[in-house]
């Protein structure tokens, strides 16, 4: 008999919203999705469609001016964490679930050596001082590998390069061996080849620790190479989510196909046309009534501009969902 | 110079002068031309001097050695007035589409400033050739001249952006990076842009972006840098489908591709990070990172070679021999 596995993290109908002077923004709304231990979720979608926000309402740490308000259940291993104090929340934070962004000194403080930085998270988290905490940090800098670790504690973030600074937030969010690791855009500010190594040392790291883990990318190469099971979003909503290799061989919707499509592929000889798609974002102070990418697909009737398709399976058991009225089967409008 | 040729660079270096008498060899010795009508891509990793080079050919500010010859005059050699003129037939497209636009100003006067400069028509004649241009980049002259940059788009703002480079109806736009800061699905609508105002204006592009996909697509020929200098320069499909340069085959290596099947290479073929280029390494500067590097890299600099017609690298270890 083989054991059931139970999700460490299961989002259900999370929606923030936030209210500003023009109108509500529903940046994320009702999203559901579920992360087993060692699993990696890819988010994709173009800049604007929630992504960030929905990780930035996982870990909590929207702003406080109580302008976004958030409903739906986010569960850590059973916990809700919307229900958590600040407080409380602070303890799973950096310790059960740990962020990695796209800008390594947004998460590092430029006037604090990075030994100090690695300690505090191992001073709050794990009770960890003096020998014991640097002992441990240089174990962590080398593991993420980075050269000479012992000296590097006594470094600035500034005297570190792009690339060895991602590796520094990366050795702080997985000091504490976290449940969760949410990397939001990790290798965007980084080369293609250092980029290639920081994704292979999330790979090992993940492993190592069997770690859940959700990488938000706008690069579906890397999101085909690097993840288990992918989201897509559009306007705040997850338009499709499915295992990685069922989305890549027969996605559904036609939002995803046309975004896979419009991507400059190295197969295709030079001057190849590609195949955009029309208009801009959505306005998310007035998104489109029916289905939100309506507006923009090729496919759209009058059923897509009048009613909100709901989440459908693809399979059987029920793995492959999509929100579509005229889904693609076989890279075909189905009638 | 042969005929054919719009712009011909010829060992191009730019040296920067840094305090305690340091320098920074930002360009080394590169050569290349581009042809009427013609894409040259260049594509490195960041800090690799490829912004240097467009900006050098601009004189912004001039290279510090080598000649840069457009439409056959040397424009190193041009200062004031005669400078201003030959840089009429040469434009620049920045990453940033929405801080390379003045935001104070409306849409009619930013596509029309380059005549403004030049005074070389009538403000009705202005006014029209705008609409003309506006038109051409897919936007809706009446709707979006008398607004300012803030009210759109990346995507619309580099839109804005391309229309007031092809004004004049230059014969060389160098793109830098124009759609590394754009989605995916706008930056296939700028791409298709290009190529249609390329054979609409029989424009040349030098077109710098360290995205080998985007750059493979739009390309006629590509050029490779690392470190401030030329590794490999090959027509397009050569280049991607038979590198002779390890790092070109590197570079190629670690973009992810579309396909779940298909996991990529553990551990990644490049260690390290780019050295610095206030220090560069001796011989080859690509050494330090090479996988196939000899001593011999490390004491002589390998010279820049015609490996194939057409196909030109600089490495004494070359992927495959030459021929």
């Amino acid at each position: 008999m083989t054991e059931v596995p139970t999700a460490v993290l299961e989002v259900t109908d999370l929606a923030t919203h936030f209210h500003t002077a023009r109108g509500i923004v529903r940046a994320v709304d009702g999203v559901s999705f579920s992360i087993e231990p060692g699993q990696t979720l890819g988010i994709v979608g173009e800049s604007g469609s929630g992504k960030s926000v929905l990780a930035r309402t996982i870990i909590r740490i929207l702003t406080r001016d109580g302008s976004a308000t958030v409903t739906g259940r986010i569960a850590l291993d059973g916990r809700d964490l919307l229900t958590l104090s600040e407080t409380d929340m602070r303890d799973v934070r950096g310790k059960d679930i740990a962020m990695v962004f796209q800008n390594p000194m947004s998460s590092l403080n430029p006037v604090k050596r990075i030994g100090t930085q690695i300690g505090e998270v191992l001073t709050r988290h794990l009770g960890l001082r003096g020998r014991a905490a640097q002992i441990r940090s240089v174990e962590l800098l080398a593991s993420v590998g980075i050269s000479l670790p012992a000296e590097r504690l006594n470094h600035y973030p500034h005297q570190l390069s792009g690339g060895m600074r991602q590796r520094v937030a990366i050795a702080i969010a997985i000091a504490c061996e976290p449940k969760l690791l949410i990397a939001d855009e990790p290798t965007t500010a980084l080369d293609v080849t250092i980029q290639a190594q920081i994704l292979d040392l999330l790979r090992r790291q993940q492993r190592a620790h069997n770690m859940a883990m959700i990488l938000i990318s706008h690069d579906l190469g890397m999101v085909a190479a690097h993840t288990d099971l992918v989201g897509v979003m559009y306007a705040g909503q997850m338009v499709e989510r499915a295992p990685t290799r069922s989305l890549f061989h027969g996605c559904h919707m036609p939002y995803t196909r046309a975004l896979i499509r419009s991507a400059p592929k190295l197969s295709d000889p030079p001057h190849t046309r590609l195949r955009a798609i029309s208009g801009g974002p959505p306005d998310m102070l007035q998104p489109a009534i029916g289905c939100r990418f309506g507006p923009r697909c090729d496919y759209a009737t009058d059923m897509c501009r009048s009613y909100k398709p709901a989440l459908s399976a693809a399979d059987a058991d029920g793995t492959h969902l999509y929100a579509c009225w005229h889904p693609l089967v076989a890279g075909r409008i189905l009638p | 110079m042969k005929p054919d040729e719009l712009l011909s660079v010829e060992n191009l270096s730019a040296t920067y002068r840094l305090p305690h008498g340091r320098k920074l060899s930002a360009v080394a010795n590169i050569s290349f031309s581009i042809h009427k009508g013609e894409t040259l891509g260049l594509v490195g990793e960041s800090g690799c001097g490829k912004s240097t080079v467009g900006r050098s050919i601009m004189q912004l500010p001039p290279p510090t050695g080598g000649t840069v010859i457009f439409e056959g005059r040397d424009l190193a050699s041009l200062g004031g007035e005669a400078l201003r003129r030959a840089r009429m037939r040469l434009h620049m497209i920045f990453q940033d589409p929405v801080s390379s636009l003045n935001p104070r100003r409306k849409v009619r006067d930013i596509v029309a400033e380059p005549m403004a400069i030049a005074g070389v028509v009538t403000a009705p004649e202005r006014v029209r050739r705008v609409r003309i241009a506006l038109a051409a980049v897919s936007l809706d002259p009446d709707r979006v001249m008398d607004r300012r940059p803030h009210e759109f788009s990346g995507g619309q703002c580099q839109r804005i952006a391309i229309a007031r480079a092809l004004i004049m109806e230059p014969q060389l736009v160098i793109c830098d990076e124009p759609v590394s800061a754009l989605d995916v699905s706008v930056r296939a609508q700028i791409l298709n842009l290009l190529e249609d105002m390329k054979a609409r204006y029989c424009l040349a592009l030098l077109f710098i972006s360290h995205d080998l996909a985007v750059v493979k697509n739009i390309s006629d020929r590509v050029a490779v840098m690392y470190l401030g200098q030329f590794c490999e320069l090959a027509p397009s499909a050569r280049l991607y489908q038979a590198p002779l340069h390890p790092y070109t085959a590197a570079l190629i290596a670690a973009i992810p591709v579309m396909d779940p099947d298909r996991r990529p290479a553990a551990p990644p073929l490049l260690a390290g990070e780019l050295p610095s280029p206030m220090n560069p390494p001796s011989g080859c500067r690509f050494r330090t990172r090479c996988p196939r590097a000899a001593a011999h890299c490390e004491e002589l600099e390998p010279a820049w070679r015609e490996a194939e017609p057409g196909h030109f690298v600089a490495c004494h270890f070359p992927l495959r021999p030459a021929r």
